[in-house]
């Protein structure tokens, strides 16, 4: 196991200091880690650690203060954006952010969403999107996929029955509020690459006053999907991303 | 043109087994281990080194943190 190459002086690439050594609690393979990772790793870019609050969702995500070490509000069911308008107000040097499922951000949520968008909070959302509640056993959400099962959709959601998927992400562009939505995946190294500087723009904007920015995570859920992770990221990229294509929607 | 060469060192008790980094590996260096970790998964690691080109791919679609990536040139 000695290999002269694996020496300090020659390291390219390792996890940030500021995403802790916990072993997070997401099935193998969830794009949760990733973001989380990321995430840590533009906090430690910017030199923010100290000046960072997170506001963290109702969901599968409901531990990331156990995973990014910076301070961080718990918050109720889809109040985050609510609680991070608070945060940021009151604390306007602070790099204040939201982390948010699609059940917390597009369901209950959906009210403090975009209201804390139309008012132009200066605060970044993330969003993950991956179609399903995860925790709660893969229920049907707002964003399940037309023909898309869940536990709750056995036979695949049904536009008579349930309704269709909501593109909420799109919505949030048009409001005055946004100065960047955009929508990013990481389920290859080009597109993790492409999602940090996402969030770090985003959170550059947030501290600069520009507005709310919003950077959707189209995401697998391989244990809700019922499929093994690297099956679980072909088949996002073949039925997700037709529906939620990658890209800016608004950078102002 | 220069050229270079790479290895990475997997956190063995961080790895879950779920295979993305193999997935993402552009020169087919990674592979499940035989065994496991303490916690039952099987874990990353290069089954052939030689063809490691310090891409960092793996350490970037990570969802766990594990990977290390070092790179030379020679
Ligand atoms: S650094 Fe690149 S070539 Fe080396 S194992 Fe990782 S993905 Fe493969
Ligand atoms: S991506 Fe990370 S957790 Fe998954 S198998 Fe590779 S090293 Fe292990």
């Amino acid at each position: 196991m000695s290999n002269p190459i694996i020496n300090p002086k020659n390291l390219v690439y390792e996890k940030s200091s500021v995403l802790l050594d916990n072993t997070m609690h997401y099935c193998p393979g969830c794009s949760h880690g990733t973001v989380h990772r990321i995430v840590a790793e533009v906090i430690e870019e910017m030199n923010m650690q100290d000046k960072t609050i997170g506001c963290a969702p109702v969901g599968c995500a409901v531990f990331i203060y156990n995973y990014i070490n910076v301070d961080f509000a718990e918050c109720a069911h889809g109040r985050a954006p609510a609680l991070a308008t608070a945060i940021k107000r009151l604390n306007p040097d602070h790099l204040v952010f939201t982390y948010q499922g699609d059940g917390d951000l597009a369901a209950i949520g959906t009210g403090e969403t975009i209201h804390a968008c139309n008012r132009g909070e200066n605060i970044t959302i993330i969003f993950i999107n991956n179609g399903i509640y995860g925790m709660t056993g893969g229920q049907m959400a707002p964003t399940t996929l037309v023909g898309m099962k869940s536990s709750t959709c056995p036979y695949g959601r049904d536009v008579q029955l349930n309704g269709y998927p909501l593109n909420i992400t799109p919505l949030l562009a048009q409001l005055e509020g946004t100065c960047y939505v955009t929508r990013q995946s990481v389920h290859t190294a080009n597109n993790v690459k492409k999602t940090k500087k996402a969030i770090r723009k985003a959170f550059e904007n947030s501290m600069v006053g520009k507005g709310t920015s919003v950077v959707e995570v189209v995401s697998s859920c391989n244990s809700g999907w019922k499929m093994s992770p690297v099956k679980a990221n072909t088949w996002m990229e073949e039925n997700m991303l037709k529906a939620y294509p990658l890209g800016d929607l608004k950078d102002k | 043109m220069a050229k270079v060469k790479g290895a990475i060192e997997v956190d063995i008790e961080r790895c879950k087994g779920c295979e993305v980094c193999i997935s993402a590996c552009p020169s087919n260096v990674l592979a499940m281990s035989k065994g496991v970790n303490t916690k039952g998964y099987p874990y990353s690691y290069m089954l052939n080194p030689d063809a490691c080109i310090g891409c960092a791919s793996c350490g970037y679609i990570c969802p766990d943190g594990c990977i290390r990536v070092y790179k030379i040139k020679i």
